[in-house]
């Protein structure tokens, strides 16, 4: 029966069908897609920390805007998100709470500091930039309510990718100092947002099973060479050296050569050693356990007004 | 100093330094959705200081932008009221001191409909809107904090000690004030003291706790005369415009 039953679930895979909620699936299927949902959710509401480090001091009234509503964005890419995933029936406040133990994982990235104001273009161009390349596979994803919410997340990224390199861009036509601090963020973004593809396919176990469910469709490896060749072309625009001598144009393959990635760095940061890990979690559940007696409140409230109304009905 | 540039340079100093301080919860906020709305008022206040600003820089006529006036100016010309300024504190006195504000701009702008001024009455026209939601907001929040828990009302009552204080400012004309009311640039204070007041006794009624009687109320903000907490908050927002002064972001 069970057999069965996976069989006819990967030939609707197969025929490119959508999985609904209510529709059957393999236990394995379920837990993955939870796994990744939802630390996809929470790498929004943690990136939110690192740019809204910047949003008191924007430099202009125009950028202070720009950057709000970004961030805001992401605060709405995780709603969408964690609605995604309690489809799959699990509610957002677990979820919350395997965040704040540190026990589920976010995307490393948000753990590195944003330390002057062109950080917060490069994020744009090259963080959500790498968003982007893996998100929008994520459209066509088998699990029809994560598909629908990608649609809608990426194309929020493409606005922030545009906004980010425009705010670089500025920089790039500016004084020295502002060019100082662009080559600087560019310096400093740049490996991890390579990394951000995840390990190399050799090294990535769940590979091949989510792309025979199709969560996934393309290879880390194969993303990651695509962001390279973008990205190589717009650091030309932008005046900046990206910060691998190894970066060369490979006729042959038609592609950029690009240098070793220092994987072991890339572990390191997911194990917790990364420069900001701490101070995110810890922000992550400040915020959370300031505002219990808000939500507690609020629940008082309304368990009053319901309350209160039916005594009116009785009565 | 032009009295019409000093009055609308004090409407868009108030939603810029009451905007600048909301915008610090982003990220921080108790409920994800309420983080959203917090952020989301917070851009449509320095939405308006920015058209505040502009109209104001055209009054001066001195070429000045919207950034030279936000960035380049020191706490002693600043001319919002204290009550903008007051730090966040927990989500209890953020709220009140948005629902004071609220309350206030809301009659504010609904009177400035009616100006001599007709980019005044476009703006006011636009913010209105944006500030019918706040105050529903800030509102329906004062109430579920003080009908909540014990310890949600006893938040709220320690940050209506805090900040009844700086309320008096919102409905009490300063000389600029005065001049734009009568020539009809600005609005008549009598008028909105009676209905803030009104405003804040139907909320305050509705969740079930006393509006203070008198009370000494500071004063100052709108003259330039500001509390401790303005000069760290410019010394945040203006960091680059001042360590890179004349370049273009
Ligand atoms: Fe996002
Ligand atoms: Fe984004």
């Amino acid at each position: 029966m069970e057999k069965n039953l996976e069989e006819i679930f990967q030939s609707r895979i197969d025929r490119e069908e959508k999985i609904e909620p209510k529709d059957w699936m393999p236990d394995d299927y379920r837990k993955t897609l939870i796994r990744q949902i939802s630390q996809h959710a929470h790498s929004e509401i943690v990136g939110m920390l690192p740019e809204g480090n910047w949003i008191t001091r924007a430099p202009t009234l125009k950028r202070k805007v720009g950057l709000m509503a970004k961030v805001q964005d992401e605060a709405g890419h995780g709603l969408y998100l964690y609605s995604a995933a309690e489809t799959l029936g699990v509610d957002r406040d677990t979820l919350f709470e395997q965040l704040h133990s540190g026990k589920a994982k976010y995307s490393s990235i948000f753990n590195y500091p944003t330390v002057t104001w062109a950080d917060i273009g490069a994020i744009g161009w090259l963080v959500d930039g790498a968003a982007i390349m893996n998100q929008v596979p994520l459209c066509r994803c088998s699990y029809g309510p994560y598909a629908r919410a990608m649609v809608r997340v990426c194309k929020e990224e493409s606005f922030h990718q545009r906004q980010g390199f425009e705010i670089l861009l500025s920089l790039s036509q500016g004084s020295e100092e502002q060019k100082r601090m662009l080559q600087s963020a560019v310096d400093r973004w740049w490996w991890p947002s390579v990394m951000m593809f995840g390990p190399s396919d050799d090294d990535s176990p769940n590979s091949a099973k989510s792309m025979k469910w199709k969560i996934k469709r393309f290879s880390n490896d194969d993303l990651r060479q695509k962001f390279v060749d973008v990205c190589y072309e717009q650091a030309k625009v932008l005046n900046v050296t990206l910060p691998d001598p190894d970066i060369k144009w490979n006729e042959e393959r038609g592609h950029y050569d690009f240098g070793l990635i220092d994987w072991e760095e890339f572990w390191q940061v997911i194990k917790g050693n990364g420069p900001c890990n701490k101070e995110r979690l810890a922000a992550r559940n400040k915020a959370w356990d300031e505002g219990a007696w808000v939500r507690e409140a609020a629940m008082a409230h309304a368990a009053k007004r319901k309350e209160r109304s039916n005594k009116k009905k009785v009565a | 100093m032009d009295t019409s540039f000093a009055y609308i340079l004090h409407l868009a100093d108030n939603a810029l330094i009451l905007g600048q301080r909301l915008s610090e919860w982003c990220g921080h906020g108790p409920i994800l959705e309420q983080d959203m709305a917090m952020t989301n008022i917070s851009l449509d206040l320095v939405g308006q200081s920015r058209s505040l600003f502009q109209l104001a820089g055209e009054l001066e006529g001195k070429g000045r932008s919207e950034d030279d006036l936000a960035f380049m100016r020191v706490e002693i010309d600043y001319k919002n009221c204290l009550l903008a300024e007051q730090p966040n504190g927990d989500f209890a006195k953020t709220i009140l001191r948005q629902f004071f504000y609220d309350a206030f701009s809301f009659h504010n702008y609904t009177a400035l409909l009616q100006s001599s001024n007709e980019q005044v009455r476009a703006i006011a026209e636009k913010s209105l809107k944006e500030v019918t939601y706040h105050l529903k907001w800030s509102s329906e929040w004062v109430i579920r904090l003080v009908d909540g828990t014990e310890e949600s009302l006893l938040r709220m009552k320690t940050a209506l000690l805090e900040l009844w204080t700086f309320t008096g400012e919102l409905y009490t004309p300063v000389d600029y004030e005065i001049k734009a009311a009568e020539s009809g640039l600005g609005v008549d204070f009598d008028k909105i003291k009676t209905l803030w007041l009104e405003e804040v006794n139907k909320v305050f009624d509705m969740a079930g706790i006393k509006v203070p009687v008198g009370g000494w109320m500071q004063k100052g903000g709108k003259k330039g005369i500001h509390t401790e907490h303005l000069g760290f908050l410019l010394a945040d927002m203006q960091y680059l415009q001042r360590t890179y002064p004349g370049q273009k972001w």
